[in-house]
């Protein structure tokens, strides 16, 4: 099970408003190779691992990466939060503005929706671990 | 700030403890890494009281309620003003 812990892994104090930036960094939230990702990836595999040792990194690590989902938010959001009109439109930020504001939407910088097709789980612990050759780290 | 002082030396104690947790699952017989863990999370576990004391519960369900309800008491950790530099000067 889970419980939250009122306090962030790594603090978050943004000094400036930067709009195309928190559009940047919000892949990581959401994108394919973002947190959300991540935690679900290791979240999904920890089942099918077949020793102890892998069984608690996968579990441990699913854990820890959403603690760094709720960072990348932070960060996103405090990018954006005090854009003014013309920032959002001068930095890029307006195409996102107009579907999300300043929410914290779950999507690639291009945009894309998360989707579970980011991930894979097949069953098999040496397929599965496979993935983390590349993406996510 | 005490606040702040006590919320940054959490931070250094769990970063600590998250990574020798990760290092002792696939190195579970290394009583050195074990006794640092145990040494970090008891030194976390005393900040934890002391915070709690005096700026409400950590922990959702599991931190005790004290006189007054305080979990919902902003800022929330996501917020500006919740945080703080871990770099004591500017």
């Amino acid at each position: 099970m889970f419980i939250y812990e009122k306090k962030l892994e790594f603090p978050v104090k943004i000094k400036q408003t930067n709009p195309a930036l928190a559009k940047l960094i919000l892949t990581q939230f959401g994108g394919p190779d973002g947190e959300l990702a991540a935690s679900l990836r290791y979240f999904s595999q920890k089942f099918s691992m077949i020793t102890p040792q892998a069984t608690a990194v996968l579990n441990d690590i699913a854990t820890e990466e959403l603690a760094h989902l709720e960072m990348i938010g932070a960060m996103c959001l405090q990018l954006s939060e005090d854009a003014d009109p013309e920032q959002i439109k001068k930095s890029g930020f307006d195409t996102y503005y107009v579907d999300h504001g300043t929410g914290i939407y779950p999507s690639s910088a291009a945009g894309v929706p998360f989707t579970a097709a980011y991930i894979q789980s097949k069953g098999d612990p040496i397929t599965d671990l496979s993935v983390y050759t590349g993406g996510h780290c | 700030m005490k606040k702040d002082s006590i919320l940054r030396q959490l931070t250094v104690l769990d970063f600590a403890a998250v990574d020798l947790q990760l290092y002792l699952d696939t190195h579970p017989e290394d009583a050195e890494a074990l006794e640092q863990y145990n040494n970090v999370v008891m030194q976390a576990d005393g900040l934890r009281a002391q915070y709690e004391e005096e700026y409400g519960p950590l922990f959702s369900f599991r931190s005790l309620g004290g006189k007054e309800y305080r979990w919902i008491d902003e800022p929330w950790p996501w917020e500006n003003k919740f945080n703080f530099k871990m770099c004591k000067e500017d």
